[in-house]
């Protein structure tokens, strides 16, 4: 049985061959090829993403005038002037909101997933196979489908202009995905520990708190941390539900700032992306980890 | 022994949200398709008519040609620079993880605003990419000015995100076993061999997986389009969910934008069918070796 982590760690190195020096040279040859394509390819994919550093530190004049990504005087003047904004609120403001809707999102999510993967993985019950399909049929499901009913049903409870349409889907398991990948990853648990707790009296909820759910919190911090990222990056949620700036996310208020800045003062604007996507980098550098598994589980097992 | 209901109560949340926020609004978006509904009066049943309206309606002729443009180009695209990067950081490489890591940063940020921002200022008329082209001696290209630039920078914005389909097809390769490479190249297979006959079949199923996410995903396109290019020029980047956003939340035509996304919704459903049927020609399951 392969656990999540041996699907990752490369192809054994340890494993020696004798070569004859024609092969040997060859070898090297095609590691050279591979290694100059990886830079050579990996560079002009992140050059982009250089350059937005950079130029966020750079005066407008010189944004227009150099390739290079590294300011020859850099200032700050893009980030003072892109804080403030051309709304009331500085981005501060737009942070603060953007968390305001991660934060319960994200718990929602993780309770109501694994909840319900416990149930998938670990009972047999009536309909379980149908509903397992219907999870599967959820995930290729696309969204721009029950956009509208969705739309009109948040409208007549009067949710519009309020976080709830962005919150309370995740507390019903809206997300089919992370309950498919939370399925993965306990179907990869042995039994053993949680029969045993059974065995001592402990009722199926207080195994999948003691027992399961300690076992389970690499995948639920994988959970936790995908959703962080999806939901930085929604837009399309935000400004069908949201209509008044104060209550903007940072996706809106970037899009609203391109709207209302003057065209050629793109070095605020590209300030303010640097620090829009500066939580995400930061998140993933620190735990890239969790999200390599959880893409590989919930991808290749499936 | 316990209760048959018990697992069923551990789904309740989910059985509550499958029927309110999708099995509802998926069949109510059926009903408004053939109704005319803006939101002030109750729905009144039309019939065929908005389905009609579509046979004659430009914008959504072309709109949809542009989308079926733009997943015919992107998708493949994508799963061929994924797969191709994939095999590469499958030999023994050293940094690997490091790799890794630098061709995933950008499908991690790339659904994000402000990365359509980005692409916007380095596509844009005085932009990098332009100066680039100019610091070697070449003509600026006007990217969005023209039709084909335009959805060329869109469908390069989504190939650029190639790197969570190739972290799947990575563990993928990484899980064949290498005791097969090692009898092949007994039987005297070369390196070219081993992969079309060893490797590709063994990972069939996560390029089939690969191939529906990547389907639906980029039909459902939103971001890039609403806010690089505004579905312009002359509507050459004027993706389907552009056009149903408008009709529903600017025009409020719930109706006609409802039918737009069934008509949508077939098309993803019809291709997603092809290629389940398809794989059943191609995609090769190697016994139970996972469970």
């Amino acid at each position: 049985m392969s656990t999540p982590d041996t699907a990752l760690t490369p192809a054994s190195p340890t494993r020696v061959i004798i070569l004859n020096p024609e092969d040997r040279r060859a070898e090297r040859l095609s590691a050279f090829v591979r290694y100059t394509l990886l830079i050579v390819v990996g560079f002009i994919m992140l050059y982009p993403l250089l350059w937005l550093i950079g130029a966020s530190f750079k005066s407008n004049a010189e944004i227009f005038n150099s390739i290079g990504f590294i300011p020859q005087e850099p200032t700050l003047d893009g980030y003072r002037k892109g804080w403030e904004t051309s709304t009331p609120y500085t981005f501060g403001r737009f942070f603060w909101n953007t968390f305001l809707i991660i934060l319960p999102k994200t718990v929602f999510t993780v309770i109501s997933c694994a909840l319900v993967a416990y149930g998938f993985a670990r009972f047999e019950f009536r309909f379980k196979k149908l509903l397992f399909a219907s999870l599967i049929a959820t995930l290729l499901l696309p969204n721009v489908v029950t956009r509208v009913p969705q739309y009109i049903l948040f409208r007549d409870l009067g949710w519009l202009d309020t976080y709830l349409p962005l919150w309370v889907p995740s507390a019903f398991a809206g997300d089919a995905f992370f309950v498919f990948m939370l399925v993965q990853f306990l179907r990869a648990i042995p039994r053993d520990m949680e029969e045993a707790a059974r065995v001592d009296g402990a009722n199926s909820f207080q195994t999948l708190i003691y027992i399961v759910v300690p076992m389970l919190i690499p995948a639920l911090i994988s959970v936790a941390l995908f959703q962080f990222m999806w939901t930085m990056n929604d837009f399309l949620g935000p400004l069908i539900y949201l209509s008044s700036v104060e209550s903007f996310p940072v996706s809106l208020a970037l899009k609203l700032s391109i709207d209302t800045t003057e065209a050629f003062d793109w070095n605020r604007i590209l300030a303010m992306s640097v620090l829009a996507l500066l939580p995400a980098l930061v998140v993933f550098f620190i735990a890239q980890r969790y999200f390599i598994e959880g893409i590989s589980v919930g991808g290749v097992k499936g | 022994m316990e209760s048959r209901f018990l697992g069923l109560a551990y789904l309740t949340p989910y059985i509550i949200g499958l029927l309110v926020f999708t099995m509802i609004p998926f069949l109510a978006s059926l009903y408004l398709s053939f109704t005319d509904y803006t939101l002030i009066n109750s729905p009144v049943w039309i019939g065929l008519e908005n389905f009609r309206d579509l046979l004659d309606d430009r914008t959504f002729k072309r709109s949809l040609n542009v989308t079926l443009l733009y997943v015919f180009l992107t998708v493949p695209l994508k799963l061929a620079f994924a797969l191709f990067i994939a095999v590469i950081l499958n030999y023994r490489l050293r940094g690997i993880g490091l790799f890794r890591t630098a061709y995933y940063v950008p499908s991690i940020l790339g659904g994000s605003i402000a990365i359509a921002v980005l692409w916007r200022y380095i596509f844009a008329d005085a932009g990098l990419v332009n100066l680039v082209l100019t610091s070697i001696g070449l003509d600026p290209i006007n990217w969005f000015g023209d039709p084909v630039n335009a959805l060329f920078t869109l469908a390069l914005l989504r190939t650029w995100q190639f790197g969570s389909a190739m972290v799947i097809f990575l563990a993928a390769l990484q899980a064949v076993d290498k005791s097969l490479y090692e009898a092949a190249a007994i039987d005297g297979a070369n390196k070219w061999h081993s992969f079309w006959h060893i490797t590709m079949p063994l990972i069939t199923p996560v390029i089939f997986f690969n191939l529906i996410m990547q389907m639906v995903q980029a039909f459902q396109e939103f971001n890039g389009p609403y806010v690089i290019t505004g579905g312009g020029p002359l509507r050459s980047t004027y993706l389907l969910p552009l056009y149903i956003y408008d009709e529903a939340f600017k025009n409020f035509n719930m109706g006609y934008a409802s039918a737009i996304a069934w008509v949508l919704f077939v098309i993803i459903m019809i291709l997603t069918l092809v290629a389940f049927w398809s794989s059943k020609k191609w995609v090769y399951y190697a016994g139970d070796k996972r469970s």
